[in-house]
């Protein structure tokens, strides 16, 4: 027994510098051929999707140097708070400067702040903050419904496949995303103009009511779905915490 | 060594009082172990954790009460499904809804779903270990463990255990559905449903045993080596054949090919090359883009996707054989989705030289083939059947092999030890089957599956459809799932049936429960319309949604034609729930209508979305309703306002609850406008 332990004690030792040099060879195996000072987001920031899933378009970032040129071969590392995973999770900019990234989302239905690294020649972080939302089940009824029913109107932006009639009404509906005046009304308000139509609240008839189409679950979780997008974003008032 | 423990043993054991002393000691030591061990446990220790953070909450005394109603373990015991849960031990919080705010695990409340923990438990959707009272037995992130929790991403595929009919809250599941047939994945891979019938795909992949009076060898060949360097969107995958390989397939399917009888017209002869501004201009008239992507300088593919893409059609066809397929596509593929347009010889001539020049010259610049030798075609048909083409595609004489790739009914639950991952991988089913569909290859170089190309939300939304087909899903009794609706054959008699055929109405439009969603649903198109718009609509479609992009084509009926097709509209598909002839199409007094157009731009406000004066009002959501005294019977306008939803499913034009009155007067409105035959009065 005697006789192997420090054989043993050597095999250990290289086992255990075996499995160190495993994890520390997933990062250090990208070497950056160039440095950059700033990052900037190409695209695929503000996305939204279901939770967990991966989002429809990567998140693509570009490396400038002071110039505001491109830099290719510069080391970019994403990283989040939360389960966001990133596929690659790192890499070098292509030869036109830039990264691309696909995001997964985590498992809960809130905002997701992402963040993008690298450094500049004299080893100074460079930071890039994006952020997602992820959708979870009611929000994303919520998202179909939006699409179904009140985009054409709400979302000024026109597609081929959908133009806008958001610039021909008379009276401009308000966009989902905008939080400034969304974000003032009560859930109850929503409700009662969403069932009721705009008169319900004094305003336009231009609004119809929905509460004869959408079912009660439907509208919470069209509700939902107004409230996770909103931009600002939207705090309930939530729980009065009583004096201790 | 051996001295301390003989003395050791003495100490202990050496007297009978000494050994006496020892054994009750131990005794009482184990005794205690299982106290102990249920004091120390995970699950007492979230639970307290628990009590401080809802302590300092206000609703303290409710959350409280709430959960010294059940202390201890607790477990949610389903025998019809399987279910035994304790979860709830750990997840305290999951049904206190004023929780909301709260983000620490395990206290958050569960998000809205329509199901409730009490009906269904935890591990019918999220799988993991119910009864087990640890972190890591319940959810298991260790390797080898047969039922690990589900990542939120496949969350889906637990709904598809029950429910096999689309969910609106589940897009990715039946996007993978759709997928799985629209791949043809269910050509090679059975999937059997509960009720006994196989999954069947939807892709209508071609005939090949007339392929050489459509394409040439070259372009097989190109074709072959790299499907998507055609066509972008193409959704044959990539077999990864070698050049030879690749060469002597295409060799045995031109050798093997036969002729159609008038499926390739001679090139005309007229010296006059057509315009090609014309030829782009009828394909724009004649909505081929409402099927049919192209892919534009920018490189985004834009169009439909019902037909094929048609970026590089001139590489591939041979004009002769074009000319012909626009002429009757029926002559070659009686089933093709492709409507048979009555097209005049010089639309032929503009179109076809119009798609001719859709090249790609790089596509078959380095594609040269000596004649195939015998040996070569011969190599050929076996290389067929050894990579199974015949499962998707006809090939004469060569059989359509069954069950050509492991059947993927209960993938879902595949036990892991059958499974041989890569190393690196995480063992767990979701990970093996997305690496599957990801690079099949990477298994193994020798494996038939080929590559297909799809973006990593279409691998998501596979692994998902393929991960609802578990044991579970195909052993619960039938009256605890959801079925799909099951497909509708619906095929109309006579020669109006034919004519329907011949036209492949049913691409765009259903009709009882078949056919396509990209343009209304015609069901009960007879009540809905009058007869001489319909005969003149037939004739030359005209816009009724001016935002559309797709739209009916123009077919360039004959008179008898549209007028057999316009008897059987009217005729067949009529609505039991009223009558077409119940209310007069005009003669309304003027009041009443006075007061429809009151309460069409106040009360209902219907043009923030339809168009009645066309210089005011500029709603471009429903269809332009200039027209609609003279399209519409005035019952289906009454009916349609009383309730949009029963007589067309799925529209989103809101339900207003309108009372009788009022729809009466709208209806009396929308029947004065009748568009140009007013014009014409007014002449």
């Amino acid at each position: 027994m005697k006789r192997y332990r420090p054989t043993l004690f050597v095999v250990f030792l290289l086992l255990m510098s075996a499995g160190c040099a495993r994890k520390a060879g997933t990062a250090s195996t990208l070497k950056p051929t160039a440095f950059g000072a700033a990052l900037v987001e190409s695209s695929g920031g503000k996305q939204i999707g279901p939770t967990g899933t991966v989002l429809a378009q990567p998140l693509v970032v570009q490396v400038n140097d002071e110039q505001g040129t491109a830099v290719p071969g510069a080391l970019v590392e994403f990283s989040s708070p939360a389960d966001v995973s990133f596929d690659p999770p790192s890499g070098l900019t292509d030869s036109s400067g830039q990264l691309s990234t696909n995001v997964a989302l985590g498992a809960v239905a809130r905002r997701y702040q992402l963040t993008a690294h690298t450094s500049t020649k004299a080893q100074k972080p460079v930071e890039l903050k994006i952020e997602e939302i992820a959708l979870g089940y009611q929000q994303q009824l919520g998202y179909q419904l939006d699409n179904k029913y009140c985009a054409r109107c709400h979302n000024p932006e026109s597609s081929a496949e959908r133009v806008s009639n958001y610039d021909n009404l008379q009276v401009k509906p308000h966009p989902f995303t905008e939080g400034d005046t969304l974000n003032k009304m009560s859930d109850a308000d929503l409700t009662a103009i969403i069932s009721h139509g705009g008169p319900a609240l004094n305003k336009s008839a231009l609004m119809p009511p929905y509460g004869y189409t959408l079912s009660k679950a439907e509208i919470e979780a069209l509700i939902a779905y107004i409230r996770l997008i909103s931009d600002p974003p939207y705090n309930a008032a939530g729980t009065v915490y009583a004096q201790k | 060594m051996k001295d301390t423990l003989s003395s050791l043993w003495r100490t202990l054991f050496g007297h009978p009082v000494r050994t006496f002393g020892t054994v009750s000691l131990l005794l009482l030591i184990s005794m205690a172990i299982a106290p102990a061990k249920n004091h120390f446990s995970e699950w007492r220790h979230y639970q307290k954790q628990y009590l401080k953070l809802i302590a300092s909450r206000g609703e303290a005394v409710t959350l409280q009460r709430h959960f010294h109603e059940h202390d201890g373990i607790q477990q949610i015991w389903l025998p019809q499904l399987g279910v035994v849960d304790r979860c709830t031990t750990c997840h305290v919080g999951l049904k206190e809804a004023s929780l909301a705010d709260v983000s620490t695990q395990p206290f958050r409340r569960h998000p809205v779903i329509p199901h409730t923990l009490d009906q269904f438990g935890c591990v019918m959707c999220h799988r993991g270990q119910g009864p087990a009272t640890t972190v890591e037995e319940a959810h298991s992130s260790t390797l080898a463990w047969e039922q690990p929790i589900l990542p939120a991403r496949y969350v889906q595929s637990s709904c598809g255990q029950c429910h096999r009919d689309p969910l609106t809250g589940t897009p990715q599941l039946n996007l993978g559905r759709n997928l799985l047939g629209r791949y043809g994945c269910v050509h090679c891979h059975t999937i059997k449903l509960p009720d006994g019938s196989a999954m069947k795909a939807t892709d209508d992949p071609p005939s090949l045993s007339h392929i050489a009076d459509k394409t040439t060898r070259e372009w097989i060949y190109a074709w072959l080596k790299d499907p998507q360097a055609y066509a972008v969107t193409a959704t044959m995958p990539n077999f990864k054949l070698s050049d030879p390989d690749a060469r002597d397939i295409s060799a045995f399917l031109i050798a093997n090919s036969t002729p159609i009888a008038g499926d390739t017209v001679p090139a005309t002869k007229d010296a006059k090359a057509p315009d090609p501004a014309a030829g782009a201009s009828l394909y724009g008239e004649s909505f081929c883009a409402s099927c049919h992507a192209v892919q534009n300088a920018a490189g985004n593919v834009v169009g439909g996707d019902v037909g094929p893409e048609l970026t590089r059609v001139g590489t591939k066809v041979k004009p002769e054989w074009l000319r012909a397929w626009l002429h009757n596509p029926r002559v070659y593929d009686p089933g093709t989705a492709m409507p048979h347009y009555r097209f005049t010889d010089p639309q032929l001539s503009l179109l076809t030289a119009f798609l001719g020049n859709k090249t790609d010259s790089d596509l078959l610049a380095n594609v040269h083939l000596d004649a195939a030798t015998p040996e070569q075609i011969a190599h050929g048909k076996l290389l067929i059947t050894e990579y199974g083409c015949a499962s998707c595609h006809q090939i004469s004489g060569i059989k359509k092999p069954d069950n050509f790739a492991p059947e993927l009914t209960r993938i879902g639950s595949k036990p892991l030890t059958q499974i041989i991952f890569l190393p690196g991988m995480t063992h767990a089913i979701p990970d093996y089957i997305a690496a599957k569909i990801r690079q099949p290859r990477s298994f193994g170089a020798a494996l038939k599956m080929p590559q297909f190309t799809l973006a990593p939300a279409q691998i998501d939304a596979l692994t998902t459809a393929l991960l609802a087909l578990t044991d579970k899903a195909n052993d619960l009794p039938m009256a605890l799932t959801v079925p799909a609706k099951p497909p509708s054959n619906y095929q109309p008699a006579g020669k109006a049936g034919q004519l329907m055929a011949d036209l492949a109405c049913f691409s765009c439009h259903t009709i009882n429960g078949r056919g396509g969603d990209m343009a209304p649903d015609l069901t009960w198109e007879g009540s809905s319309v009058q007869r001489p718009w319909l005969q003149a609509f037939l004739k030359n479609p005209g816009t009724l949604r001016p935002a559309l992009i797709r739209r009916m084509p123009k077919f360039n009926l004959s008179d008898d034609d549209a007028k057999e097709l316009t008897d059987y509209i009217m005729t067949v598909y009529q609505t039991p729930a009223f009558d077409r002839d119940s209310m007069p199409a005009s003669g309304y007094p003027s009041p009443e209508v006075e007061q429809g157009r009151q309460l069409f731009y106040s009360k209902y406000a219907c043009q923030s979305c339809h168009i009645v004066d066309t210089k005011a009002d500029k709603g471009y959501i429903g269809p332009t309703l200039t027209l609609v005294g003279s399209r519409l019977s005035a019952a289906w306008i009454y009916h349609w306002l009383k309730d949009p939803q029963t007589m067309r499913p799925g529209t989103i034009e809101p339900n207003r609850n309108m009372n009788d009155e009022d729809a009466r007067a709208l209806t009396a409105f929308l029947m004065t406008q009748k568009g140009s035959s007013k014009q014409e009065a007014k002449k």
